[in-house]
């Protein structure tokens, strides 16, 4: 049993008008086992939030703590963090030319684990999992995302998931650019890392339809760089009806935050 | 020093299964590269930066003297023992070397002095026949260098090992005899088969063609000399080592391979240099002639310590349906000036340059291809990578021409530039001369910095920094390393990881 607190959370981003405060005062609790849905409108610092728990070097913080089983994460740098059991699964993953999917797999499978894979179990388990996810065998000698469609993206991502088996994964808008098929494959690979190392889940998204497929526990409704308002799995229909405006700011356009 | 090295002969292994050999190979060889590992690190803390740093007693190259002029030239060609023909090429290439100005491009040669280096050492009396009758210190070195390993593993049908003027070590499997290819160092050549030297030699690379081919001309020494006959497909790679020992040694090879039509050879060199605080030159020639539908790889991987200057002719001379192929890694020196050259002479001969170089804290890697279409549907690729970093900079710089009456001939060119940091440079001088309507040509260039994304992408995935940039630079390098017979693709991937270190922070 483990869990992921995130107490009062400030964070910055360099932008061309000077520095810019994204997130105010976030504050989270997930436990394992637990699924998060974390939806607002575009804009509103989800993918910031995403990013500054697995430390990307743009984003500043400023203050508050990001505690996994006591641990302060923001004390970390990445791969310390991945190591210590944290995953983030990309809207736009990275290219990386000449670095061939197996290379790239078994080495973060040894960094995460401390020691290399045993090759005869490994190999199955790579196979196995690619498989599920309806990937081409083809898929392992290809270079790490490069010439990927997004669904490919998407998939290479929660195939990640479901071999480094982390203890919490943040899922930053893994439904976009889906379609219907890859949505449903890629949302039976998330059920199955949950089912398989009872993980604890923060999924970032836009919309709802992902949430067919995977049920959070609690959804969040996150809009100008903090969570205004948390409910059960019926806040999602909620807003599903009446969309993101009555959380945003006065004046503000809710076309361009939808945008 | 010598009692923990066990020299080792070669050995027959006969007719074991082909497979089987290969994977005892490996594994052995990844026992070697540890082992090796653990003696260049010894190495290292003795010798500071350089990884080859080491270098043996110099009894021989004390004796020589710095400076070239005829009589130096003469006196190389007697204590050879060459025919006069010989002597009038290499007393033509020193006339040529005085006349020809010094190049005003490319890497900055205002610190290159004639004067300060040596032309000509001997190290020891005569050729030795046997690992065994090297000197010690000798023996020692290319044990350093792991031929002997793999040359008792047969995984190179002959070795050729040089140190410094001469080739003091030879040995040529008995199969490549009965095939009846000639693999011997070029003097040796000049001696016992001198109808085929006279005919080829100087013919694609004549003596006055650039200055430093032309001080190479004057005073070669060694380089492999290597005919293929008609027909005769040579399945594993030939291989020479070069080593430069010799404070201030000028390194003068000179490689000559003639491909007979409708023949295969793949030869290989790699070079490494210990360190030294004043300069060292390596000026070398290589010439192939690709007959008629014949194919010639010549794949080079390069370590040079950072004081040497770099300065090489390679020429090909490719006839009709012939193929060439330069694999070409630079990693190290002060300075290169190289560009890997095809004539494609008739029609439907093909060309290939892939070539990667690696400029570190001072040096300058100006590193290219040219490829001259002569004939009809002649075709040509150019893929030159370079990275730079620690403010060091390379250049791809090129020549494509395309003659009049060329039709059908295409050539396709891809330059790609990896900054590792923000004050390294790369540049790109690529020339075209196309004077035929009837052609393809296809020019692409990129230069990319190692990506903050990159590096965060791979680190949430659990690799350090230090790994993730090893990572990025290896998928860089990936398109050239797997070009590489594999002990050498290992060897590349070592250095350029040697090359990145301490490039984080």
């Amino acid at each position: 049993m483990s869990t992921l607190e995130i107490k009062d959370l400030y964070a910055s981003v360099e932008t061309k008008d000077g520095r810019k405060q994204i997130l105010k005062g976030v504050n989270l609790t997930v436990n394992s086992g637990e699924t998060h849905a974390i939806m607002g409108p575009n804009g509103s610092g989800k993918s910031t939030l995403a990013y500054t728990l697995a430390g990307h070097p743009k984003y500043e913080v400023e203050s508050g703590q990001v505690l996994l089983d006591g641990e302060d994460l923001l004390t970390m740098t990445p791969d310390e963090r991945a190591k210590a059991g944290l995953f983030l699964a990309m809207q736009y993953p990275v290219e990386v030319p000449g670095v061939s999917m197996t290379n790239f797999l078994r080495t973060a499978k040894t960094e995460i684990d401390g020691q290399a894979p045993a090759i005869r179990t490994w190999t199955k388990e790579l196979t196995e999992a690619m498989k599920r996810l309806k990937m081409d065998p083809k898929f392992a000698t290809r270079s790490v995302n490069e010439g990927f469609s997004g669904g490919e993206k998407k998939r290479a991502e929660v195939l990640q998931l479901e071999l480094l088996k982390p203890k919490f994964a943040v899922l930053d808008e893994t439904d976009s650019g889906l379609d219907v098929d890859a949505l449903r494959i890629v949302s039976e690979g998330v059920n199955r890392a949950r089912e398989n190392t009872g993980l604890g889940i923060l999924m970032v998204t836009h919309y709802t339809r992902i949430l067919k497929y995977i049920k959070p526990d609690i959804v969040h409704v996150f809009a100008d760089g903090h969570f205004v308002k948390t409910g059960g799995p019926e806040l999602a229909d909620e807003l599903e009806e009446s969309g993101y405006d009555q959380f945003l700011p006065e004046g503000a356009d809710s076309e361009s935050a939808l945008a | 020093m010598t009692d923990e090295m066990t020299p080792q002969s070669p050995e027959q292994t006969g007719g074991a299964a082909a497979d089987v050999e290969m994977s005892q190979y490996v594994a052995g060889r990844s026992r070697v590269n540890e082992d090796k590992i653990r003696q260049d690190d010894e190495i290292i803390s003795q010798f500071g930066e350089y990884e080859y740093g080491w270098h043996d007693s110099d009894a021989a190259g004390e004796a020589a003297k710095k400076g070239i002029d005829e009589n130096v030239v003469r006196a190389i060609s007697a204590d050879k023992g060459e025919p006069e023909w010989m002597l009038d090429i290499r007393l033509k290439g020193y006339q040529a070397f005085l006349d020809k100005p010094m190049p005003d491009w490319g890497v900055d040669l205002s610190g290159f002095n004639a004067d300060d280096f040596k032309y000509y050492v001997k190290p020891i009396d005569k050729q030795a026949a046997t690992w065994e009758d090297l000197p010690d210190d000798i023996r020692n070195t290319y044990d350093r260098l792991g031929i002997p390993e793999a040359e008792k593993k047969r995984l190179v049908s002959g070795v050729a090992a040089q140190y410094e003027s001469e080739v003091i070590y030879n040995s040529i499997q008995q199969e490549l005899k009965d095939q009846g290819v000639i693999f011997v160092d070029t003097d040796t050549a000049v001696r016992e088969y001198p109808d085929l030297v006279r005919k080829y030699f100087g013919t694609v690379v004549p003596p006055d063609d650039n200055k430093f081919g032309a001080l190479n001309t004057a005073a070669w020494s060694g380089g492999s000399f290597i005919y293929v006959p008609k027909g005769v497909h040579v399945d594993i790679p030939l291989q020479a080592y070069f080593r430069i020992n010799t404070p201030n040694m000028g390194q003068f090879e000179r490689t000559l391979i003639i491909a007979d039509e409708g023949s295969y050879v793949h030869y290989v060199e790699g070079c490494t240099a210990p360190i030294y605080s004043t300069d060292s030159l390596h000026a070398a020639i290589v010439e192939i002639i690709v007959e008629k539908h014949a194919r010639v790889r010549y794949t080079t991987v390069q370590n040079w310590s950072n004081n040497v200057y770099n300065l090489v002719t390679q020429r090909a001379y490719v006839r009709e349906g012939g193929t060439m192929e330069w694999v070409d890694g630079n990693i190290g020196s002060k300075a290169t000036m190289k560009y890997p050259a095809c004539i494609l002479a008739e029609p439907y001969a093909k060309a290939e340059t892939m070539s990667l170089g690696f400029a570190g804290k001072g040096q300058y890697q100006d590193t290219g291809a040219k490829m001259i279409h002569l004939a009809p549907h002649t075709s040509s690729t150019i893929v030159a990578k370079s990275i730079s970093r620690g403010g060091g900079r390379s250049a791809y710089r090129g020549l494509v021409k395309i003659v009049k009456g060329a039709e059908g001939s295409s050539n396709s060119t891809v330059c790609d530039a990896l900054l590792v940091d923000d004050y390294s440079r790369s540049d790109t001088y690529p020339h075209v001369d196309v004077r035929e309507d009837d052609v393809s040509m296809a020019h692409e260039a990129t230069v990319s910095k190692v990506s903050e994304d990159q590096l965060f992408y791979l680190m949430s995935r659990g690799l350090n920094e230090d790994e993730a940039m090893g990572m990025i630079v290896r998928g860089f390098v990936e398109p050239i390393s797997r070009e590489l017979p594999m002990e050498y693709a290992l060897e590349l991937n070592r250095l350029v990881e040697l090359q990145m270190e301490g490039s984080v922070g």
